[in-house]
């Protein structure tokens, strides 16, 4: 049994379509990504997930529950960290932990321990009798985390966990969340970072303007579409327009950026001296790893980060 | 799922009022507990504000104006405003925990939406916080009485129904200022509740008799306030009569109506 | 692109202005309708509703010197609209300018100094207060009873006395962290002039005690300038000795202001 099973859902806000008939499933214990731009329908599926916002149309089951019914029982059993942190600025961060617990019914003495022990395990418990507005983004992510793991959740929701972070507070965060795979909890985070799609999940989807382009294993859909290695020249600005078309021969697919040229081939080396077997001259090169950015540009001839 | 159970997850929560959305309130006064325990001085500073107003209308107004006629007989000014006071005090409270507060938590601190992941329903976010400010509104009524009774401005015992009277205003303003709140769209609009709250504090029976409005005393009874100020005052002189029960049903029209509107726009706005 | 020259055409402080200006404009409508509501509705409520009270009461006339309430009342309102405007206007949004917006931070990170910060609130403190206490004086103008030239010289003498208050509160909001004082600035310093500082009823009513506390408080000398000029019964010693006092205060208050802003700014 899945734990999210989505059949055609469809998401309208008036006239305009947020998601437009997604179909996907999440087994127990795996981790989950949806891929894609600001705007490419994410949050607006978190929030039906999370049992905060109605499905317009198509069906959507969680834990085998309708979230339209069975809304309360479904969040009690989940854990939701949103995409910007609401945490209760008029409490300490024991109390923020504390109080969440209370709203799902934990007894007092139980909370107490659970936010000691979550402390401990996001490593603020130093921290625990401070108010939370000093605290620094990556320390309030953590707290949020922490927050959502108040009721011990089967399911754990992340809306764009490391927005906003610098790198290393993204490494804590991402080694974190894999203890908690080790735990067997099941985990759907929406990202545009291709580098945390990578990194975390078993499996993902890349959503653009409201719908799945593509699903598969993050190293499945680099295969798939993407060819082995990259390619990319930063060319002097006054290159001729023809530049795509003089490339064509040096790789498999030819990508013109506003800033760079990329040029897909299997061996990048090889490209690069075909490259100057045509006489250009690029002011940098370089030679990378297919990553799902490429495998973005490749469906949706638009770059994730803009 | 289809278009119906769609429309069901929008209005299931706010009907479905078991046992379930009083626990959830529980959960919410527990919050505002917590909260105020670190502020209880602002709290009790607020008992100065009632003892600073009744103490300049006994050394000043009470100088200056004497005794006031009422259909009962020659009352002295202080004690004839002090209930009213003590009722525009339960309005100015209930109206701004109900805008103000709510409209902070809804908008800046986003805490209902924190709440509302959680197993609780807007239901219990509304009646929790309309219990909560009902909570205040008594422990500031009783300390206002307090003080009247210190200053010698209460004259009979009916006037602990002066509470009950003033919780029902609470809960009227409350639940329409909740209601209002929930229509507003930024800080700019709430210049617009003192523009409402402002005139009814000045004229609704609060500082002069009924009688002194000569032929615009129909306009006053338009004023919720006004029928506030009538049971406190009642109770305050003892002066029973069945005709309360009027002022009575006009607030609890009120609440009713302020209630539906508020728990249904909660709803739609945080549930979409 | 040529090298930019800064002509400094106005002085940094109008920009602050401005800037101040600028941020208020959008709510203009709503805080005009606000300013003239209150001392409306005091006056129609409390100068006509009350004053009937008072005024039929034997003895009462002449313990207000002489005036009818309305009269009594009406030019006060003015000394208190002033107050209740200066507060504000140097609490929360001296709070925003350091803390929320961080305008003020903004604006040392160009040639204006933290001086021209202060010299810059100041002036708007003075246009702001001057706004709320000319809509009071636009009603007193409509009222028969308080309607003459000395409203002019009056709304002067009350946002003089607003001064005080916006110096004072502005010194202190720039030393504090959070806005959490304010309102028990509001109950405990605020509440009590408006209520005891002789704009509703003369001091001598307070208790014997009492009555140098009140001399001492910038509101009853507001208060008695700006009902004096309004009904011209005041002598010119008595004028220019409120003048005096409530300068003296407001200079000592913007020398405070000074010192506390370029400490919060640089620090």
């Amino acid at each position: 049994m899945p734990v999210i099973a989505a059949t055609s859902v469809h998401k309208s806000f008036g006239d305009f379509e947020a998601v437009r008939g997604v179909d996907f499933e999440v087994a127990r214990g795996e981790f989950f990504g949806f891929l894609g731009p600001n705007g490419a329908g994410k949050s607006s599926l978190m929030r039906m997930i999370g049992c905060v916002s109605p499905t317009t149309s198509g069906e959507l089951r969680i834990f085998d529950l309708d979230p339209g019914v069975d809304g309360a029982a479904i969040r009690a059993r989940m854990g939701v960290v949103p995409q910007t942190d609401n945490l209760d600025q008029e409490l300490t961060l024991l109390e923020n932990l504390v109080m969440y617990g209370r709203y799902f019914d934990i007894p007092r003495r139980e909370c107490r321990d659970r936010a000691r022990e979550l402390l401990e395990f996001v490593q603020l418990a130093d921290r625990a009798d401070s108010r939370v507005e000093p605290l620094s983004g990556g320390m309030k992510r953590r707290l949020t985390i922490a927050r959502s793991l108040m009721n011990r959740p089967e399911l754990l929701l992340l809306d764009e966990p490391t927005t906003g972070l610098d790198p290393q507070a993204r490494h804590v965060l991402w080694e974190r969340l894999y203890r908690l795979k080790e735990q067997g909890v099941t985990l759907a985070l929406t990202t545009h970072y291709m580098d945390e799609a990578e990194q975390l999940c078993d499996r993902l989807v890349v959503m653009d303007r409201g719908r799945i382009v593509a699903e598969g294993t993050p190293r499945g859909l680099i295969l798939e579409h993407s060819t082995r290695e990259v390619l990319e020249l930063r060319l002097s600005s006054s290159a001729p327009d023809d530049i795509a078309e003089r490339l064509a021969g040096t790789g498999e697919r030819v990508e013109v950026l506003p800033d760079r040229v990329l040029v897909y081939a299997n061996d990048g080396e090889a490209a690069l001296s075909s490259v100057h077997q045509l006489g250009i001259e690029p002011l940098a090169s370089l030679v990378r790893r297919s990553s799902l950015e490429d495998v973005f540009l490749r469906l949706t001839g638009r770059s994730l980060v803009e | 799922m289809s278009a119906t159970t769609a429309e069901k997850s929008v209005t299931a929560p706010t009907l479905r009022v078991v046992p379930g959305t009083l626990r959830g309130a529980g959960r919410m006064v527990e919050r505002s507990i917590l909260v105020y325990r670190r502020t209880w001085l602002i709290i009790v500073s607020g008992f100065f504000e009632p003892l600073f107003y009744l103490l300049s209308i006994r050394i000043g107004f009470g100088a200056l104006v004497g005794d006031v006629q009422t259909p009962n007989g020659p009352v002295d000014y202080a004690v004839f405003v002090a209930p009213a006071l003590m009722a525009s005090s339960a309005m100015n409270g209930a109206v701004y925990d109900s805008t103000m507060n709510i409209f902070f938590k809804l908008k800046h601190a986003r805490l209902y939406e924190t709440v509302l992941s959680t197993p609780l329903g807007p239901s219990a976010v509304a009646v929790g916080e309309i219990t909560w400010a009902l909570m205040r509104g008594v422990l500031y009524s009783v300390a206002f009485l307090g003080c009247m009774a210190a200053l010698g401005m209460v004259v009979s015992w009916w006037a602990l129904l002066a509470l009950p009277a003033c919780v029902l205003i609470g809960l009227a303003f409350a639940s329409a200022g909740m209601a209002v709140t929930t229509y507003m769209r930024g800080w700019n609009d709430f210049e617009f509740i003192p523009a409402a709250t402002l005139p009814m504090f000045v004229l609704s029976a609060t500082f002069y008799p009924l009688s002194s409005y000569g032929g615009l005393s129909w306009v006053v009874q338009l004023s919720p306030l006004y029928h506030g100020v009538a049971l406190v005052r009642a109770a305050c002189l003892g002066d029973g009569s069945w005709g309360l029960l009027g002022h009575v049903a006009v607030l609890a029209v009120m609440t009713v109506i302020g209630l539906r509107v508020a728990s249904r726009r909660i709803g739609t706005l945080l549930l979409t | 692109m040529s090298a930019t020259v800064i002509r400094r055409s106005t002085p940094a402080s109008i920009r602050v202005w401005e800037a101040q200006v600028v941020t208020v404009w959008r709510a203009w409508k709503s805080s005009a309708l606000l300013s003239m509501l209150q001392p409306l509705v005091f006056l129609g409520g409390m100068g006509f509703g009350v004053g009937a009270l008072v005024d039929e009461r034997a003895g009462s006339t002449a313990a207000l010197g002489g005036l009818g309430y309305l009269a009594f009342l009406g030019p006060a309102l003015m000394a208190t609209t002033a107050m209740q405007t200066a507060t504000f206007e140097a609490s929360y949004p001296v709070m925003d300018g350091f803390k929320w917006r961080r305008a003020f931070e903004a604006m040392t990170a160009t040639p204006v100094s933290p001086r021209d910060v202060v010299d810059g609130m100041v002036l708007w403190w003075v246009s702001r207060i001057l706004v709320g206490v000319t809509g009071v004086a636009l009603v007193l103008a409509v009222i028969p009873t308080t309607r003459g030239w000395g409203l002019i010289p009056a709304a002067l003498g009350a946002t003089l006395c607003g001064m005080v208050f916006a110096t004072a509160m502005g010194a202190w909001a720039s030393t504090r962290e959070s806005e959490a004082s304010f309102a028990a600035v509001q109950r405990f310093v605020i509440i009590p002039l408006f209520l005891f500082g002789g704009a509703f009823y003369p001091i001598d009513s307070l208790p014997s005690a009492l009555r140098p506390v009140a001399w001492l408080t910038p509101l009853w000398h507001g208060v008695e300038l700006t009902r004096g000029l309004t009904t011209s019964e005041i002598s010119l010693a008595a004028t220019l000795g409120h003048i005096a006092y409530l300068s003296a205060l407001t200079l000592v208050g913007y020398l405070i202001c000074r010192v506390t802003f370029h400490r919060r700014l640089t620090r």
